[in-house]
């Protein structure tokens, strides 16, 4: 794939939005946008996972239910649910012989995945502000709660979440 | 914040411990809040300019296409708030320390995974996680991305688990909503995104770094000082207590757990506080405004056995 030059970016950048309609394909195409996207069988959080995917993921939606997408994985042709907050929220058009390029470009969010506020930002931060302790931060992100320990929790509080954690 | 923590607080040296002093800092840097969208753009492209990536024809239009794609807030994605969600926490936790209690800090997180899940924002980029802080204050905070504080004091306004849920769910709402990002002068969004238009074309090296993290000190500047000095606007505590109703009723709590919770905190505020007593509207204005969204719920909240026997077990000693 070419890099892009300043020219192609800029003119992207310029006619993204025109260019999205213009190719107004078939099929809607979103990307994952957290670090870990979860597919269930189900559109409930209670509902088994039957598919990780990973930051940047296309997916196809093909329907939705409230707060959830029914997506088909591009790849393997996996149907599944996923809760919509997790796909971003600019519809990445795809047409055929469309290059990864101008998908980039066509699409805000995937354009910035990786860049701006990211780790390397992260290191010279810490560099400049030695004083800032991390450790319970770290800490803090392995506290882990399964699926499991959620529905024993709801079934022992004698809490129906009937009208939530779907 | 405890006597101790407060002077080791106050001691500390640099532009951060103006935070908290109720002094507006006088922030270095070209990115000064006076300064309009275009200003910034074109100090970002002129350096483009300055370092010969770009010809002044190009910097034009780059300037020009930012104008026209950098909106504000909306833009920041899930990851860079990630980022800057990590780098709020570390500044609350350099003015808290953390209650190092698994037991507590693992129920916590049990509770607000729960919520979380039943909130109109369950999934951001790494997930929600929740610290107890060791501190008598009355306090609780949020960063973006779902990183949720609550010291001691504030789980001592809770009686029963429905009331502990009301304070996690008041966060979330803040997360759902984004109020931490929105503190964010939007003009450094507009340079943030700047850097980026230029970067994809071809990289600046070290000196877009420097200027990227530039923006980024100031944007955790700009959260925490709202966050922990003037607090949100009323509107803002509103929404997150709107959400707050909703997710107890959607897990199947009783939404009095945040008035329960609210009628203790009238009692134990201190005049005077740098806490809650500072940042948010008084517990009875917050009462009065939650109540008509309470609807037929029992106004005495029940206290299943299991439900109060964990409770008490998780946090009977904080």
């Amino acid at each position: 794939m070419p890099k892009p030059t300043v020219d192609t970016v800029v003119d992207k950048l310029k006619t993204g939005a025109a260019a999205a309609s213009e190719m107004a394909a078939k099929r809607r195409m979103r990307s994952v946008q957290v670090q870990e996207g979860q597919v269930r069988a189900e559109p409930s959080f209670l509902s088994k996972i039957t598919a990780r995917l990973a930051y940047g993921d296309q997916v196809e939606v093909t329907g939705e239910q409230g707060a959830w997408s029914k997506i088909t994985l591009p790849k393997s042709g996996a149907k599944g649910w996923i809760h919509t907050s997790a796909l971003s929220k600019k519809e990445i058009e795809l047409s055929a012989g469309a290059t990864s390029a101008e998908q980039l470009a066509s699409s805000n969010e995937l354009a910035l995945a990786g860049k701006g506020f990211n780790a390397e930002v992260e290191g010279e931060f810490k560099a400049k502000n030695k004083s800032l302790d991390y450790t319970w931060v770290d800490r803090m992100e392995k506290f882990q709660v399964t699926q499991e320990q959620m529905l024993a929790f709801l079934r022992e509080g004698g809490l129906p979440a009937s009208g939530g954690v779907k | 914040m405890t006597e101790s923590s407060r002077r080791t607080f106050l001691s500390l040296a640099g532009k951060w411990a103006i935070l908290g002093l109720g002094v507006a800092p006088a922030l270095g840097g070209v990115l000064t809040g006076c300064e309009t969208m275009e200003a910034v753009t074109r100090a970002s492209t002129d350096l483009g300019v300055s370092t010969g990536v770009l010809d002044k024809e190009k910097a034009d239009s780059i300037t020009e296409t930012v104008q026209e794609t950098a909106k504000g807030f909306e833009d920041i994605t899930p990851e860079q708030g990630y980022y800057i969600g990590r780098a709020v926490s570390a500044n609350i936790l350099r003015q808290y320390k953390p209650f190092n209690n698994t037991a507590a800090n693992q129920y916590l997180n049990v509770l607000g995974q729960v919520l979380a899940q039943s909130s109109d924002l369950p999934e951001t980029f790494r997930g929600y996680r929740f610290l107890i802080l060791d501190s008598d204050d009355i306090n609780a905070l949020s960063a973006p991305e779902g990183f949720v504080f609550i010291t001691r004091g504030m789980l001592r306004c809770c009686q029963h688990e429905d009331a502990a849920a009301a304070v996690l769910a008041h966060e979330i709402g803040h997360v759902q909503h984004k109020h931490g990002l929105q503190a964010i002068q939007k003009s450094r969004i507009t340079s943030a995104l700047t850097n980026l238009a230029i970067k994809s074309a071809k990289g600046l090296g070290s000196e877009k770094l420097t200027q990227l993290t530039e923006t980024f000190e100031n944007s955790i500047l700009d959260i925490s000082k709202t966050m922990i000095n003037s607090g949100y606007a009323r509107s803002f505590e509103v929404q997150a207590d709107e959400a707050a109703v909703k997710m107890l009723k959607r897990v199947g709590y009783n939404p009095h757990g945040l008035e329960d919770m609210l009628e203790v905190m009238k009692k134990n505020l201190k005049p005077g506080g740098l806490d809650f007593a500072k940042t948010h509207p008084s517990p009875a204005w917050r009462i009065a405004s939650i109540r008509p969204l309470l609807g037929d719920y029992p106004s005495k909240v029940a206290k299943p056995k299991a439900r109060q026997d964990r409770f008490e077990k998780a946090l009977g000693t904080v």
